[in-house]
């Protein structure tokens, strides 16, 4: 029997926009396919093995949140999961998560508030806050996937710069994405992804919840048989309502 | 004092917007006399409000401003008092000019003794610089449409700046058992005063992952909650600096929840106890009717006075109604927000549950009777067009215990997908995104015998209530 095992970093302090819907989804997705899967939530102050770890999931959070668990994450974990991270571990995170996991929050009175440095990105506050659903085309994943589009709700007032050493999760169709300007969204470095889609993002894009399952059932048992495929009439449909509506 | 023209003017064009708006059917003409107005006059509501002999009251927070208002006016009604009330919901600033301007008389002044103004959670620092209100009841703080009103303690932070403008002859109403909300009192120069929940059956397990403020104000540890009601909500103390919850003033000793028939209240004060028999059912209406009390104990209301009130309540269209649709018993409850969602799904699983409810054929594993629901997300402006927050309520509960659900809405695709997620075989959801056709087939499908639940966000409540009006099932709302 395939195992999984999810850590969900800070879920009392970062837990904004439903992003639980996404462990609710990876949870679903595994048990309706017969995967042992187990989500801890780590708190701050705890201690992890990133190795006994699968798959890691890092939400937003509310300004207050985010204040509490930012020096934990980046003197606590900051090392450790960089290192993980660049071993291949399975990630995503998602708007306050995925900024920490960059070089460097740059606030508009000019304070540099560190990130781990996992992702070859940084960010920058801006004035006007970027709200609104998002349509993106998936340009980073592996495999044929059938649908190429990504569809969320962001809501972020920090614009995030790619470096040379992550490539965008996809360009986007509609909305404003990482920065407004250049047209990417997100970004992939190895097995970890970071972006701004909230809404939940999993739970109507299940193409992108199940590539994430098999990174990391392929991780962990090797090369697997692949995914069980799933009844997705109803995901399918909430993804095409808005594919058709924003595209 | 020479003669107001300007606000008198103002009141004339309010007015004839109003007439106008109404002619051409755009509704009930809650916002456009009050637009109006403060063109003509951008003091008016100040100046109108200044002339009420006993003052203003403002009630705000997340979920339960509506019904909470409804209760206070019925209460004041009962003592005498001619009120001037946003019955119709219109909570912004110009709403409550619209509200101002539709009860003055040609020559700019009020007719009524109180006025009594339902207010936008945005809206409250505006709402108390011009009304000066003699009264401000809050009475909890949730998340709700992060795209509109940005995080929760932002709001907090600027209604207290405006709390703190109050003078030492205000009073300032809290719910302490809200630690985001106790906290606004906190070395106020006007009178405060708390009330609060007693009754810790009521409490349930741990901490509701959503929460919001479980963490202190004051050195930002966990509250430890014993118990927890809802939310955040409960009898909280923080394990390092001893911040806890504040002892009432007003309290709710003692609270017995009989399906959807009501409840029946047992509250306290200095001066003594009195029980209130609530027709309208659920722990959040048991907790309104307890803030809609303490506000006329504030305002030094007879106890008999406020139980006879409170006993012939009826609740604002959407919240928590039942009406009688074609023989069958629909109730109708509005969900805008993760906390306010899920408790009232909470409420209808528990009336659903209780030995004195409708009892139905169908019936779930552990033998209890299976609801039929139909719940419509809209993602307009006015109900937030981020639905995220779907994802936030517990609708978990729902699980195993439902019959048949119909999704409705702009999207309608993600609450079912939502309530597949939450344990509702897929089989059972039905998806009719048209509102148009969605009662033709909810009342094709409904046995006689079941009640219906509708759990509409706010536009799709108008939507819906529109329909009902159509089919002349309904009173338009503006007349309510």
């Amino acid at each position: 029997m395939y195992q999984l095992a999810i850590a969900h970093l800070y879920p009392e302090q970062m837990n904004i926009y439903g992003d639980r819907g996404n462990i609710l989804t990876l949870r679903q997705r595994c048990q309706w396919r017969g995967i042992a899967v187990r989500v801890d939530g780590i708190k701050p102050g705890q201690v992890v093995d990133w190795a006994s770890y699968d798959l890691v999931f890092f939400g937003g959070g509310q300004d207050s949140g985010q204040a509490l668990i930012a020096d934990d994450f980046v003197q606590r974990h900051g090392a450790s999961l960089k290192a993980a991270i660049d071993d291949g571990l399975v990630l995503l995170a998602i708007c306050g998560g995925y900024q920490l996991l960059g070089h460097y929050f740059l606030t508009h009175t000019g304070d540099k508030l560190p990130g781990i440095g996992a992702l070859d990105v940084h960010t920058v506050g801006g004035e006007k806050r970027l709200i609104g659903n998002i349509l993106i085309e998936w340009t980073g994943q592996k495999r044929g996937a059938v649908r190429r589009t990504l569809v969320g709700f962001e809501n972020h007032s920090g614009r995030t710069y790619l470096g040379t050493g992550v490539q965008p999760l996809g360009l986007v169709q509609r909305g404003f994405g990482n920065n407004g300007e250049d047209r990417t969204e997100g970004a992939v470095y190895r097995n970890a992804h970071g972006c701004y889609m909230h809404g939940s993002l999993l739970p109507k894009n299940p193409h992108f919840a199940d590539h994430l399952l098999s990174l990391a059932l392929e991780r962990r048992h090797g090369a697997v048989a692949g995914l069980v495929p799933l009844d997705d009439g109803l995901e399918v449909q909430a993804h095409d309502v808005m594919v058709e509506r924003l595209g | 004092m020479s003669f107001p023209f300007r606000r008198a003017a103002a009141t004339l064009a309010g007015k004839a917007a109003l007439q106008l708006s109404r002619r051409l059917g755009t509704g009930g003409g809650t916002q456009l006399p009050g637009v109006v107005a403060r063109r003509v006059a951008p003091n008016v509501l100040h100046e109108l409000a200044a002339g009420l002999p006993h003052g203003v009251i403002l009630v705000t927070g997340t979920n339960g401003k509506t019904t909470t208002a409804r209760m206070i006016a019925s209460v004041l009604k009962a003592a005498g008092l001619q009120v001037l009330h946003n019955r119709a919901g219109a909570n912004l600033i110009t709403g409550l000019t619209a509200t101002a301007v539709a009860g003055a008389d040609l020559f700019g002044r009020l007719r009524a003794d109180v006025g009594l103004f339902e207010t936008d959670e945005a809206h409250v620092p505006a709402a108390i610089r011009e009304t000066q209100p003699r009264v401000v009841l809050v009475l909890n703080l949730f998340r709700d449409q992060l795209d509109r009103y940005g995080e929760v303690d932002t709001i907090a932070r600027k209604w207290r700046a405006a709390l703190e403008t109050l003078p030492a002859t205000s009073t300032v109403v809290l719910n302490a058992d809200d630690p985001a909300v106790a906290y606004l009192g906190d070395g106020l120069a006007c009178k405060v005063l708390y009330y609060g929940l007693q009754d810790i059956r009521h409490g349930v397990g741990a901490v509701q992952h959503m929460a919001d403020s479980q963490f202190c104000r004051r050195c930002g540890t966990a509250y430890v909650y014993d118990p927890v009601f809802y939310g955040h909500v409960g009898h909280y103390r923080c394990p390092n600096c001893g911040l806890a919850r504040p002892t009432p003033d007003v309290r709710l000793e003692r609270l017995t929840l009989s399906g959807i028939g009501g409840a029946l209240l047992a509250i306290t004060d200095a001066e003594g106890v009195f029980d209130v028999r609530l027709p309208v059912p659920g722990l959040y209406n048991a907790l309104n009717a307890l803030a809609a009390s303490a506000v006329a104990l504030a305002l030094a209301v007879p106890p008999p006075t406020i139980r006879h009130a409170l006993e012939s309540f009826t609740a604002a269209f959407g919240r928590i109604e039942r009406i009688p649709i074609a023989g069958r018993d629909v109730l109708m409850a509005l969900i805008k927000n993760p906390v306010g969602a899920s408790e009232t799904v909470r409420m209808i699983v528990g009336t659903a549950n209780n030995p004195d409810a409708h009892t139905s054929a169908a019936t779930s594993a552990d033998g209890l009777p299976l609801l039929n629901l139909l719940v419509v997300i809209n993602d307009k402006i006015a109900d937030g067009t981020d639905v995220s927050w779907l994802w936030d309520a517990d609708f978990e509960q729902l699980g195993d215990q439902v019959g048949h659900v119909i999704v409705s809405g702009t999207r309608a695709a993600d609450m079912a997908v939502r309530l597949k997620y939450a344990g509702v075989p897929p089989e059972r959801i039905e998806t009719v995104p048209q509102l148009g056709l969605v009662l033709d087939r909810v009342l094709a499908l409904q046995p006689r015998e079941q009640p219906l639940y509708l759990l509409p966000t706010y536009t799709a409540m108008l939507e819906l209530r529109d329909e009902l009006v159509r089919r002349g099932l309904v009173k338009p709302f503006w007349e309510d």
